[in-house]
């Protein structure tokens, strides 16, 4: 059971109040983009082994979206933070660097 | 190699059994092959197997950097079927279902297809209508299945509670020639002929890197070092997006786990598969008589093989009601597989960007019914640089140009 701290109401949140919501920081595209960047935006996937960053949802909570950065091999969770942004806040990427020196950088 | 037979056993058993072989030999690797296939799973071996026999091409190396067979090939419910809704889908899973008729014929080898019939319940007007529809889309398919009415339903599985409160059964899709099979001894059966045909299954051989030039695969590096050929073929499953990475190319996969569960062994009580794709469970009666139980997958992308347990618990809860003789029973173990989930819930078999390299994934929670027909199918990708009939539906290229093969719709959830 993953506990996720929600960023909004700063609740220690049990996965089953939360609902995973994929991949995060994907570029959108619309009607008048090339095939490949529609489908980039649709389907094709980073699906790391490590380091994840990704959307949830506070459910059965504050009902809020919000990001987490997760390791995807140990389930530890670096940190959340809210989703008005387009990448993740420097001192998480920081954080992540320092317990996983070999992890390259938030592409 | 030599031969399993009832003149083999008694001939052994006037020796006390010392004459038994390795069923597969454990080479170290060459320098170079004809084909190299990463993974030695049911899919990766059923490749090699089929190399072999279709195509001739012998000089094969399969590197796996567990063992053999220790993926999602030993820890899926073993269930068999092919009644899938889009005829690409049904083509490619018949062709396996058959397949899997006379394999253990085939490899000499015993993989205890069980043809028990599998049937999936209808627990709500919709799913009635939406098997219906399956139903007669098989028949011009040429696949065997039909609609059952709820007594049948009761004669064929006594165990079952037609009237519960929240999900009545209504009917059913019985597919009588589906089944299950040893799923450790497909993976294993087809090693023996692979490793029979002289080709190399190198266990504990972790790929490092794909080698390339000019836009064209030459090799792997490897953690026993560097192998080189020109036709590689990466059949890793939940690894699959880790292994494209390497070749340079993304893909349109995202690793989930699924997890499945078997009771303590019980007398026998149940001699078909039943789904319940509405509550997310099925269940069959393994011949030691443990209760097999599979449910739904995880939400987020995961890599440890192993799930979130409220999964197990809403599987359980679920399957009770329909099968309230259930309720009491312990269960024994559980485990997780990391499937690899396309956006239209069909697998991929296809060339890659990279010239040489093909891929084999996405079979997501269904592949195991599916070794023989992928093996049949990339095997032919594999032999003459392009997709063949049963592969063609299924290329990379079918997500930019809007090809789905849409059965997350027609499957329900269960695979």
């Amino acid at each position: 059971m993953l506990v996720i701290k929600c960023p909004y109401c700063e609740v220690e949140a049990e996965e089953t109040e939360l609902t995973p919501g994929g991949e995060a920081h994907l570029e959108r595209f619309g009607p008048d983009s090339s095939d490949e960047d529609f489908e980039h935006y649709l389907f094709i996937r980073k699906n790391e082994r490590g380091v994840t960053f990704e959307r949830w949802h506070h459910t059965y909570g504050c009902g809020k979206w919000f990001h987490a950065a997760r390791c995807s091999m140990t389930m530890e969770i670096f940190g959340t933070y809210p989703a008005q942004t387009s990448k993740p806040p420097k001192e998480l990427i920081k954080l992540i660097k320092s317990k996983r020196p070999n992890w390259g950088d938030h592409k | 190699m030599r031969r399993y037979s009832v003149a083999a056993i008694v001939k052994e058993a006037f020796r006390y059994n010392a004459g038994w072989e390795r069923a597969w030999r454990s080479p170290e690797p060459k320098k170079q092959y004809d084909a190299v296939i990463i993974g030695a799973g049911g899919h990766g071996l059923a490749t090699a197997y089929y190399l072999g026999k279709n195509h001739g091409i012998k000089n094969v190396a399969i590197l796996e950097k567990g063992w053999l067979g220790g993926g999602n090939t030993g820890r899926n419910t073993t269930i068999i079927r092919s009644n899938y809704l889009q005829d690409s889908s049904a083509a490619i899973y018949e062709k396996a279902r058959s397949l899997y008729e006379t394999l253990s014929q085939e490899l000499n080898y015993n993989v205890m297809f069980s043809p028990r019939g599998v049937m999936m319940l209808a627990q709500t007007e919709h799913e009635v209508r939406g098997y219906r529809r399956t139903a007669h889309a098989n028949n011009l398919q040429g696949v065997e299945t039909e609609f059952i009415d709820p007594n049948t339903v009761k004669r064929l599985c006594p165990i079952i509670e037609l009237s519960g409160p929240r999900f009545p059964v209504l009917g059913a899709l019985w597919q009588p020639r589906g089944g299950t099979a040893r799923h450790d001894a497909v993976a294993w059966g087809y090693a023996r002929a692979c490793s029979d045909m002289g080709m190399d299954i190198i266990q504990k051989c972790e790929v490092i890197d794909i080698l390339k030039a000019d836009g064209k695969v030459t090799g792997v590096d490897t953690t026993k070092g560097p192998i080189k050929t020109k036709n590689l073929g990466i059949v890793v499953a939940g690894n699959s997006s880790v292994m494209a990475d390497k070749a340079g190319f993304r893909l349109p996969i995202e690793s989930v786990s699924l997890q499945a569960l078997v009771s303590e062994p019980v007398k026998p009580c149940m001699d078909v598969v039943v789904m319940a794709n509405t509550v997310h469970g099925y269940m069959s009666q393994s011949d030691k008589g443990e209760m097999v139980i599979g449910g739904g997958t995880d939400g987020f992308n995961n890599y440890t093989q192993r799930g979130s347990f409220h999964h197990i618990e809403e599987t359980v809860r679920a399957l009770i009601e329909t099968f309230p003789i259930i309720s009491r029973l312990k269960m024994l173990r559980q485990w997780g597989g990391i499937v690899d989930v396309t956006g239209d819930r069909s697998p991929i078999i296809s060339k890659t960007p990279l010239s040489g390299c093909y891929i084999n994934c996405g079979w997501g929670t269904g592949g195991f019914k599916a070794i023989p027909g992928s093996g049949w199918a990339m095997a032919e990708t594999m032999a003459n640089g392009r997709p063949g009939q049963l592969a063609s539906a299924f290329s990379l290229d079918r997500f930019r140009e809007g090809r789905f093969i849409d059965e997350s719709v027609a499957a329900g959830v269960a695979h």
